[in-house]
């Protein structure tokens, strides 16, 4: 949520994950969704901008050469359904894009990159459900830094970071940001 | 973006290019079985007609419910308006409503302008008069970028290096002044082809160039977007007759063939058949007509999230 609440992520601050670390929480998060859906069946990946996206597609190759199944991506962008967008002036939208057979009767697996209060959360249930009727919805994030507003949690986590609230957690990816890392970072250091 | 929409001039490349980017991703929306946004739940939109219009005002009544804002209309006709009341008081009355957002269509120029000055709310100039017209001039953009550079890619590019024709009565068009600016903004060429009498005196100044000859111009136009002659607005004599109008300006099929094969014809409507139009021009598959219909709810969804959707701006600026 922070992430994508800052474009241009900072690269400095102390790394928590290496690109190999993140590669192998994606690989252990695909395991989990293929077992959990009991093999994959009717799953779809549903990003949220901007690093959920790419996330997504990524949890989707790595489904695709584990069991030569191909899982339907997409993207969905919460901006209109956010519950802060009286506090910031009027943000950019990101793009919702569904995969040609929707999500009706699918298992919706959201993919994020950091969870922290859980706002963008509820915002893309609202959102889904504008969309269609998905038989379950889950929840996958590479980060989860605790602090939530909202009683909800992840189903696939890549790393549980205690952070304090005053600390910014920035993940970067390299479709975005041209490296793989996660960098915790202090409020009083950032721009 | 500044708190009213009044004049295409008050657009920077950025903003437009937000606007143009915001109506590609809320384009998409109009594809879905629920068309409704939660985006302005609770804000109030009022749309303050005092010149008859059917296209503008159901279309920004459209965009605003889309985004679950409350609609409250109100047109001049067996209003306070007939009995004398004064625009001032008539938004104060508005504005003592609670009125979010006022949308304004007015005969005279410069009253979005007034208005702007005494209510506390955004103020979105819908045609003021013979001075501009911005979300016509937005979706007209928005229009040509769609059709010429396409959905994909076109993303925070604006429209340069594209020649956009514009042709007609633009010494009464609202429609042609706010394109003139916003089009140059985003970095196409504006030429004005007229005769001579339908131009303004000051179009030297203008962002854009001139002809009188529509037959050259259209070989080397992307573009071609033509003005309604606006008889209601003519009180003098501008040219002999419709039928050496129709002959030296209008739009038919001959003239069309001698356009290059991607460009466009687009017409702000309502069009007047066989006067600046032929039929079979505006019904052809080059023609972005009713395109411009449907982009035009949805430019004016762009307009009022981004106008209405963020923080509320201190009252005191401007």
């Amino acid at each position: 949520m922070c992430a994508a609440s800052h474009p241009v992520a900072r690269r400095d601050g102390l790394a928590v994950l290496d690109a190999e670390e993140i590669r192998r929480a994606l690989t252990r998060i695909a395991h989990e969704i293929l077992e959990r859906t009991h093999g994959g069946d009717g799953v779809v990946l549903l990003g949220i901008p901007t690093r959920g996206v790419p996330l997504a597609r990524r949890l989707a190759a790595q489904i695709g050469e584990f069991e030569r199944l191909e899982v339907p991506c997409g993207s969905l962008d919460v901006t209109m359904h956010r519950d802060d967008l009286r506090l910031h002036p009027a943000r950019a939208l990101g793009r919702t894009e569904l995969p040609p057979a929707g999500v009706d009767g699918k298992t919706v697996v959201l993919v994020d990159d950091v969870l922290y209060s859980g706002r963008t959360v509820r915002a893309a249930l609202d959102a889904l459900n504008d969309l269609g009727r998905p038989r379950a919805v889950q929840l996958a994030v590479l980060v989860d830094r605790g602090h939530r507003e909202l009683p909800i949690r992840a189903d696939y986590v890549g790393k549980n970071l205690p952070t304090s609230q005053r600390e910014l957690v920035h993940v970067l990816l390299t479709e975005v940001d041209a490296q793989d890392a996660v960098v915790i970072s202090d409020t009083g250091g950032a721009a | 973006m500044k708190r009213h929409l009044i004049s295409a001039a008050d657009l920077s490349r950025g903003d437009a290019l937000l606007i143009l980017d915001t109506t590609e991703e809320l384009a998409r929306i109009a594809d879905r079985p629920i068309k409704k946004l939660p985006t302005l739940r609770g804000r109030t939109v009022v749309n303050l007609f005092f010149e008859d219009s059917t296209r503008t005002r159901i279309s920004f009544e459209a965009a605003a419910k889309r985004l679950s804002a409350d609609v409250i209309n109100f047109s001049a006709k067996g209003s306070s308006v007939a009995k004398g009341e004064s625009l001032k008081d008539t938004a104060l009355t508005l504005e003592a409503m609670g009125a979010d957002a006022v949308v304004i269509r007015h005969s005279a120029s410069g009253a979005a302008h007034r208005l702007s000055g005494w209510v506390q709310g955004s103020v979105v100039n819908a045609g003021d008069g013979t001075h501009e017209h911005p979300t016509q001039a937005l979706l007209d953009a928005f229009t040509i970028r769609h059709r010429l550079k396409g959905s994909q890619g076109s993303q925070g590019s604006g429209l340069d290096g594209l020649r956009v024709t514009i042709v007609g009565d633009v010494l009464h068009s609202r429609v042609a002044r706010s394109n003139v600016l916003l089009l140059s903004t985003l970095g196409a060429e504006v030429t004005l082809t007229a005769p001579p009498t339908l131009l303004p005196l000051a179009v030297d100044t203008w962002p854009c160039s001139v002809s009188y000859d529509l037959d050259s111009e259209l070989p080397k136009s992307d573009v071609v977007m033509m003005l309604r002659v606006q008889q209601e607005r003519m009180s003098a004599a501008y040219f002999p007759s419709v039928r050496e109008y129709r002959r030296r300006y209008g739009l038919d099929a001959t003239r069309m063939a001698r356009l290059p094969d991607h460009a466009i014809v687009m017409h702000p409507g309502p069009m007047n058949r066989g006067v600046e139009i032929a039929a079979e021009v505006a019904d052809s598959p080059r023609s972005t007509i009713v395109e411009q219909v449907a982009n035009g709810v949805t430019t004016r969804m762009a307009v009022l999230y981004l106008l209405l959707g963020g923080t509320e701006f201190p009252a005191v600026t401007s």
